[in-house]
């Protein structure tokens, strides 16, 4: 009778614990991913050697070792990490933050401006763009927290409209910038870029920048803003119950606009960092790149603590590297967006657990008074 | 004036996918629960239709092939749209959340049909869309003016209509006299799920001629937007779904007015988001919405 207690009450742990429901997740994904592979009549081993070499540069079929693999890994991540950080601060104050997209855009955008517009003067140049791309993310995140606080507007539905709004407005300042085809600008001046010798050394040549500090930075001042500050303590208890932190004196109205900018502050970081770290030209858009998208499972997916955070957006940007290695394996590299998609609708499904929970706490109950 | 009346045909085919959708998403929000999903079921409705058609055009079908095609589509849309229902009304999931995972889903899953299907990330071409009538306009627009009807009168004319309706507004209320929300609530889904299918195979079969990553191009989320927009009634929405689809159209068609080339396309690209935006901050306060829209339905609970 003792065991069987203890074994329940196991069990009833690892499914009231988000880490353990996270990790479980990510697996039914990945399973259903390679079960899917499986059907199409591919073999999935490759899925998983290509996802092996993205991880650590070795490459299982001919025993080589390229450590550049780890650099684009770390490169790539960077984007999903503060995207999903985006999300996740947002998500904090009780916000479903659909716009990280649209934030990520203004911020890409703003950077561009600068890069090509701006001083030519080594360090500041950059500096100024990033912040740029930060002002700019927090303004287009700061007009969502406006229309819910004063408007009540749905933040699911202004957040939508507001990017596609960005990518269009994006397109109509781009095209104006020096030397716009349908496509791209001229190249940006070297003061502008984010590379950093050093890394490229390390790594053979990846495309590691100096945006994987400013991610590192970012992830810090996240974790101090939510656990360590008045701000922080505020905004949770807006999420928790906004009517219980109304009533004991935190000012809701501010808390929401505050959130959403810093939210969106987040996201036009990770425009700037990619449109001065991965390219070295500025860009016309035609479609969404679909980071603050993804943001939103690397967020949901990290429980938006700042350590889950950082691991699901090193899983997602594993698998973004990892497309190109899958193609060249004659596995659809399409497989990786399966499977992202998958991860969210689990995660959605997640409310099944608490279901089954009472369920059991039910039946349990029923047992004690039948027995008693 | 010519020039306007000449362009009707053209505005009818981009009008017509986004009013079928936004009706099926109205439908979803009436029963009380969001679709945001609307975009990827498009997706996966237009990458159903366009390899459907492709495969039995080449197999000798001609004409039967592209309304067989259709009808694949909305199929695969409805099929899709289960994981919504099941997440959403099963298992009282966050909608937005859910939603968002099939938009994602979606995207994955149809260039990777393609993948295998054609060995490209887009499906092949086909020959031939879908034909014109004698005045230019694509069956397309008479799909949606019927889809419109059929809705307006299943709403607001036949007690099942009643019935959904009472399930958006006020489950507890419907479940006390006998009306099954969650059944009501699957079919609504459902519905949303086909129409949103059969719209993205209208617009694969006449603006296009195979399915690539960009064929939708945010216009399932327009359609979201046409449901606010035009209050979640038939008639609103209609107009909306128009007002919207013609601002797309002239992104497309502007460069034949001299006097309107001076402004980027963008700007019309840009329109339906902005109107739907500035129309939430107009008509806050006065709620529109159905009360009980997204929120999950706890038997019981009060």
């Amino acid at each position: 009778m003792k065991t069987k207690e203890t074994q329940l009450s196991l069990t009833n742990r690892l499914l009231t614990s988000d880490g353990a429901i996270s990790v479980l997740v990510v697996l039914l994904g990945f399973l259903v991913g390679t079960v899917l592979v499986a059907l199409v009549g591919k073999n999935p081993l490759n899925m998983y050697k290509a996802i092996l070499q993205a991880l650590s540069g070795f490459n299982v079929d001919n025993g080589k070792m390229n450590i550049r693999y780890i650099g684009e890994t770390l490169n790539y991540s960077v984007p999903f990490i503060l995207c999903g950080l985006a999300m996740a601060f947002a998500a904090r104050a009780g916000l479903f933050n659909i716009g990280g997209e649209g934030q990520y855009i203004m911020g890409l955008t703003v950077a561009q401006v600068i890069a090509l517009l701006g001083p030519q003067i080594s360090i500041l140049h950059w500096v100024l763009a990033i912040i740029g791309a930060m002002v700019a993310g927090a303004f287009w995140g700061g007009i969502v927290g406006i229309l819910k606080a004063k408007y009540e507007v749905s933040e699911v539905v202004s957040t939508i409209m507001l990017n596609y709004i960005a990518l269009y407005v994006s397109r109509i300042i781009s095209l104006q910038l020096p030397g716009a085809t349908t496509y791209k600008t001229e190249n940006f001046p070297k003061t502008a870029l984010l590379n950093n010798s050093f890394f490229q050394t390390i790594t053979n040549n990846s495309m590691l920048n100096n945006g994987f500090f400013l991610m590192i930075i970012a992830l810090l001042v996240y974790w101090f803003i939510m656990e360590k500050t008045n701000l922080g303590f505020g905004l949770r208890a807006t999420g928790f119950n906004k009517e219980a932190a109304r009533c004991s004196g935190i000012p809701v109205i501010k808390s929401i606009s505050i959130s959403m900018a810093i939210a969106g502050a987040f996201a036009g970081l990770a425009g700037g960092i990619v449109a001065l770290g991965s390219f070295r030209y500025g860009r016309v858009l035609s479609g969404m790149d679909n980071y603050g998208f993804n943001g939103i499972a690397v967020a949901l997916v990290g429980n938006s603590t700042a350590l889950g955070t950082m691991l699901a957006g090193f899983l997602f940007g594993l698998l973004k590297n990892s497309q190109a290695l899958m193609q060249g394996k004659q596995i659809p590299k399409e497989i990786t967006f399966i499977i992202q998609g998958l991860i969210v609708v689990f995660i959605a499904l997640r409310s099944a657990i608490a279901i089954y929970l009472a369920w059991l706490n039910k039946r349990q109950l029923q047992k004690e008074v039948l027995n008693s | 004036m010519n020039t306007l009346i000449g362009m009707l045909p053209s505005i009818l085919m981009i009008v017509s996918p986004i009013l079928i959708t936004a009706v099926g998403g109205m439908i979803s929000e009436k029963s009380g629960v969001v679709n945001i999903a609307l975009e990827g079921l498009m997706g996966v409705g237009a990458c159903a239709a366009a390899s459907a058609h492709v495969l039995m055009e080449s197999a000798g079908l001609g004409t039967p092939s592209i309304w067989l095609s259709l009808a694949i589509g909305a199929s695969i849309g409805g099929l899709f749209s289960l994981i919504h229902a099941v997440a959403a009304i099963n298992l009282n999931a966050d909608q937005t959340i859910s939603g968002t995972g099939i938009n994602l889903l979606a995207d994955g899953a149809t260039i990777f049909v393609a993948q295998i299907l054609f060995n490209a990330d887009r499906t092949r071409e086909f020959r031939m869309g879908m034909q014109t009538d004698r005045l230019g306009i694509y069956p397309t627009a008479y799909i949606a003016i019927a889809v419109v009807v059929i809705a307006w009168f299943v709403l607001y004319k036949l007690p099942f209509g009643m019935h959904l309706r009472a399930c958006g507004e006020h489950p507890h209320a419907a479940d006390s006299v006998g009306i099954n929300v969650k059944r009501i609530r699957y079919i609504a889904v459902l519905t949303s799920g086909l129409l949103a299918g059969l719209a993205g195979g209208c617009i694969v079969l006449t603006q296009t001629i195979q399915y690539t990553s960009n064929t939708i191009n945010g216009r399932g989320f327009i359609a979201l937007a046409a449901v606010s927009f035009g209050r979640w009634r038939p008639v609103g929405v209609t107009f909306a779904a128009f007002l919207f689809g013609t601002a797309q159209a002239f992104a497309i068609i502007a460069n034949n007015f001299p006097s309107l080339r001076v402004l980027p396309s963008e700007v019309f690209n840009i329109l339906p988001y902005v109107i739907t935006l500035i129309a939430l901050v107009v008509f806050s306060g006065k709620n529109y919405a159905p009360r009980a829209n997204g929120k999950p339905y706890f038997k019981g609970a009060s």
